[in-house]
């Protein structure tokens, strides 16, 4: 008999099939991504996701013998009060009276609901924006606490010990314990050699010299040349991320114009902020700011669901911002990000104050600025510019951390960040 | 419970000192429990065994082995990853519990146990695979008819990197294109009938046909294809279509040997994908056949051997009820208006059965010697068991022991359900005029060959349209799932090539009851 403990062996051995099933289910995993992305939280963009799919390109089927046709025979436990050529009544739905006969597996159905880690969901979310695959590990990567060094300890692997330190402290040792070097040792054979070889020998220093030479070489073999307790490695501490923190700003225009799928986008645009955001600090809040006509600071159900009637005063929305940072978030303790989302309405007059904020009191508190224009396809050409995008165009041209994009599609999303990351890349 | 107690609750404990006592295991425990269930197992009872490999595993790991169905190397496919997802769902939910043990039919026999299994769990389990499943694989002559068990984890290893080997070659996509198309087929992809040859001679052969086939194609020469045949005179005594169907060995029931041979469109390394899984499903085809007997085998072994070690002091009363909770719920059997029934319990008609031979042989009443006049009274139970574990298999089984007291203690009735009545009808119970009658019905549920359609390539037209026809002998008027059939049909026909004709007849074959068609898409 041999018993084998298997519970060692690599885990994850049926990665592969997990991936062959991802691949094979996968647009129908990817829909069922969206209808998600609908009802998550932004902050909880990363968190690993359960999914139901119709699973259509997932079934398996073969030949088997249908329900509704035909004599079948059962023979069944428990009988209590039948006799032959009784009648008993059949259970609705059909099913025969059986629960076995449904169906085998017991997936009858064609939802199947499975979770998806973190991983998985985040790659999915980022194919969906056409993420470069750089920034994709970049992002997936969940930074690990920096290696600092930090003195020595007595135990580690062998790839950190560190070989001055265990011989130094040797050295001291064997000095402290009087072990006789190998010099020492050689002298004494060699005065040995010389008394045995006089004429006449002297046998009184012949056996003086040899009980000396005896007792360094037992010095010798009982005191190590290197004993454990010199060993020195070399010892690392993991020195956490900085302790920094981040608000994020989501402005969006709530006016009826901004549309069920124009929000969609908008969302995606705040989520990969803030999957951006989380890998470099360690605190990310979220301010939702939405506004018509007026701007209110809200909770996210109300930011992505609510629609409010009124005109589009742009400048209500950034006034707003500034008031919740003078409140809440200094710019001397928090790291300002702002994103915002609208159909590139405004009312005209506001503009040049919108520009004011922006340019005066903003952008200089603000880490980044990033802007999506939101439209439907056909409005997209250039002869066509919206009262926003003219505006803002000259701001992008003028300062660095401020981007702006059109957006009719989530792949579209990515660029607006596109100096957001590769400034990311350079310091890296 | 009262009723799982030992026979006599009041028998006197040997004095042999406890095995274990708490829950904890070790590996030196489990080796202890094992050599001593040997002495048993072996010894008293007379079981034949092939060697023992006990294997601990995490509870990820069993999902695993759930998934890749309960073997232990697999090839990839993403319905294996489907059925981990959703089991690892059940699991992570708390819907369904993870078996204690997983057992392969494989010499050295392979147990798996959990290591979250406390010490009297392990025991159980020792007894149940590694002795009970241990001695069904290598007695029963199903498996010894059908499968190889010392090739089995070879096989699967070359499978495995075959399959991996062809994806790298000719793409994922197409690997699982024709791996989807088989495993529709695979509950089609056994010979019923026909011995099959061991692996390695057949390993052998196809070794030598591929040298054959390499061969040939070097020395082609399209010159001789003008020289007259031999065989071509007495060939023509038949009609064409007749001559035909003899070369392809037709009518066919295993579609998967009928594809890998015949397919015109398929390229070898896709006949050897079809090859795989139809091995694969021949070697599940046993199993399938002897549920029900295998199940009652390893459940009545480790009862037996679980009582003989409490007999001899070996086990703390702590452990034995521990064994008889776990153990009576294993054999509950609930009636069929519970909210739990989902069918006969394979695990308590087999212990029940198993249970009744004994009884039979030890104690027989006067029914019994009506009923079983060779087996009543004959004393030595356990041989009568080793002999009906190595001869029969469910079907048969039920057939030749099922006896009238276990008919009356399991309630048994017979129902016959007809789609197109409102109710169904009791056709037997248990009383005089029934039990032969439930037993016959009940031997011909274990019958896998009725449960399963039956499918057969009738016609396939090789020089002209190329359609394979393919018919099904409706039992009882029940004809194939029509969506499912349809689905299936697609995948054959890919296989095929060409355009694929289903026809579902009566038995008698006069009466077409209805047609499916399905065309390979590009």
């Amino acid at each position: 008999m041999q018993i084998v403990d298997r519970r060692l062996n690599p885990k994850a051995k049926s990665l592969g099939n997990r991936q062959r099933f991802l691949r094979r289910a996968k647009g129908e995993i990817r829909d069922a991504i969206k209808d998600s992305l609908r009802s998550r939280k932004i902050a909880e963009t990363e968190s690993a996701e359960k999914v139901t799919i119709r699973s259509k390109s997932l079934r398996e089927p073969s030949f088997s013998l249908g329900r509704n046709s035909g004599l079948r025979d059962y023979v069944l436990p428990g009988n209590e009060e039948y006799k032959v050529g009784d009648e008993i009544p059949k259970p609705q739905g059909g099913a025969g009276g059986r629960g076995s006969q449904g169906s085998p597996d017991g997936e009858g159905q064609d939802d199947f609901t499975f979770t998806l880690t973190k991983d998985e969901f985040l790659d999915l979310f980022f194919d969906d924006l056409k993420l470069p695959n750089l920034i994709k590990v970049k992002l997936k990567d969940l930074k690990a606490p920096r290696l600092v060094r930090a003195g020595f300890t007595s135990d580690g692997p062998p790839a950190r010990l560190n070989r001055t330190r265990t011989m130094r402290r040797s050295l001291g040792r064997r000095m402290a314990l009087r072990r006789p070097s190998e010099a020492e040792v050689k002298r004494l054979e060699q005065e040995l050699a010389a008394a045995e070889a006089e004429v006449p020998p002297d046998p009184k220093r012949i056996a003086e010299l040899r009980s000396r030479l005896e007792h360094k070489q037992r010095l010798r073999r009982t005191i190590a040349y290197i004993d454990p307790i010199d060993l020195a490695y070399n010892r690392f501490e993991r020195v956490p991320k900085p302790t920094t923190q981040a608000v994020m700003f989501c402005l969006m225009d709530a006016s009826a114009s901004m549309t069920e799928p124009l929000k969609d986008l908008a969302k995606r645009f705040f989520m990969l902020l803030h999957v951006f955001l989380t890998r470099y600090y360690r605190e990310v809040h979220i301010v939702f700011i939405r506004h018509t006509s007026t701007a209110a600071e809200v909770d996210e159900e109300t930011f992505f669901r609510g629609t409010e009637t009124g005109g589009t005063v742009i400048s209500t929305a950034l006034e707003e911002m500034l008031k919740v940072m003078r409140e809440r978030y200094s710019p001397a303790d928090w790291n300002i990000y702002a994103a915002q989302a609208s159909d590139g309405d405004n009312f005209h007059d506001d503009m040049p104050r919108c520009l004011e904020l922006l340019n005066e009191q903003i952008l200089p508190m603000c880490q980044y600025f990033a802007y999506i224009e939101t439209a439907h396809g056909e409005r997209f050409n250039d002869t066509v510019e919206t009262p926003v995008w003219h505006g803002y165009s000259e701001v992008a041209q003028r300062r660095r951390n401020f981007a702006m994009r059109r957006v009719a599609s989530p792949e579209d999303i990515f660029p607006v960040f596109h100096e957001l990351f590769s400034a990311d890349a350079a310091a890296a | 419970m009262a009723a799982l107690m030992p026979k006599k609750p009041g028998k006197r404990r040997g004095n042999m000192r406890p095995l274990f006592d708490g829950s904890e295991w070790t590996f030196e425990l489990i080796r202890k429990v094992h050599d001593a269930m040997g002495e048993i197992a072996l010894g008293e009872l007379g079981l034949d065994i092939y060697p023992n490999q006990i294997e601990v595993i995490t509870a990820e790991q069993m999902l695993d082995s759930y998934s890749s169905i309960g073997m232990p190397l697999m090839y990839r496919h993403w319905s294996f990853g489907k059925r981990f997802a959703r089991d690892e769902a059940y699991y992570k939910r708390g819907m369904r519990s993870l078996a204690y043990e997983l057992v392969i039919n494989s010499d050295p026999c392979i147990s798996y146990v959990m290591e979250e299994n406390s010490m009297t769990m392990q025991a159980l389990v020792i007894a149940h695979a590694a002795y009970g499943h241990n001695h069904f694989f290598k007695n029963n002559y199903q498996f010894q008819l059908w499968t190889q068990p010392d090739h089995i984890i070879d096989y699967l290893g070359f499978a495995k990197s075959y399959v991996a080997e062809c994806e790298e070659r000719y793409g994922q996509d197409a690997v699982e294109t024709t791996l989807d198309a088989a495993h529709a087929l695979m509950n089609q992809g056994v010979s019923r009938d026909l011995r099959p040859r061991p692996r390695n001679v057949a390993k052998r052969e196809q070794e030598k046909a591929a040298r054959r086939r390499a061969h040939e194609e070097a020395t082609y020469d399209d010159i001789y294809r003008t020289l007259p045949e031999i065989t071509k005179e007495r060939a023509t005594e038949l009609p064409d279509a007749q001559n035909e169907q003899r070369r392809l060995g037709l009518p066919e029931e295993n579609l998967l040997y009928f594809l890998e041979k015949n397919a015109p469109k398929l390229e070898d390394w896709q006949r050897e994908l079809l090859r795989i899984v139809r091995l694969l499903s021949q070697y599940f085809y046993p199993q399938r056949q002897t549920k029900m007997m295998n199940e009652g085998c390893a459940t009545f072994v480790h009862y037996v051997i679980m009582n003989r070690l409490y007999e001899r002091g070996q086990l703390t009363d702590g452990t034995m009820l521990e064994f008889l909770h776990s153990h009576s719920s294993v054999i509950f059997q609930p009636s069929f208006n519970d909210r739990r029934f989902s069918g006969l319990n394979p695990y308590a008609l087999g212990f029940a059965m198993m249970n009744d031979i004994r009884r039979i042989c030890t104690e027989p009443t006067a029914e019994d010697r009506e009923w079983f006049p060779d087996l009543a009274g004959s004393g030595d139970w356990m041989e009568a068991l080793r002999q009906a574990w190595a001869q029969f298999r469910d079907e048969s089984f039920v057939l030749q022991y099922l006896s009238p007291k276990l008919i009356r203690d399991f309630r048994l009735f017979a129902v016959s359900d007809d789609a197109k009545e409102a109710a169904m009808e009791v056709k037997a119970i248990h009383d005089e005029q029934g039990y032969k009658d439930v037993r016959r019905r009940l031997a011909r549920h274990y019958d896998v060959s009725t449960q399963d359609p039956d499918l057969q390539v009738t016609d396939a037209d090789l020089s002209g349209s190329r359609r394979l026809v393919l018919t099904h002998r409706v039992r009882n008027g029940v004809l194939l799932d029509k969506t499912e059939a349809e689905r299936t049909l697609q995948y054959l026909a890919q296989l095929w090539g060409y355009r694929v004709k289903l026809v579902e007849q009566d038995v008698e074959g006069n009466r077409v009851l209805k047609e499916h068609e399905a065309l390979p898409m590009p």
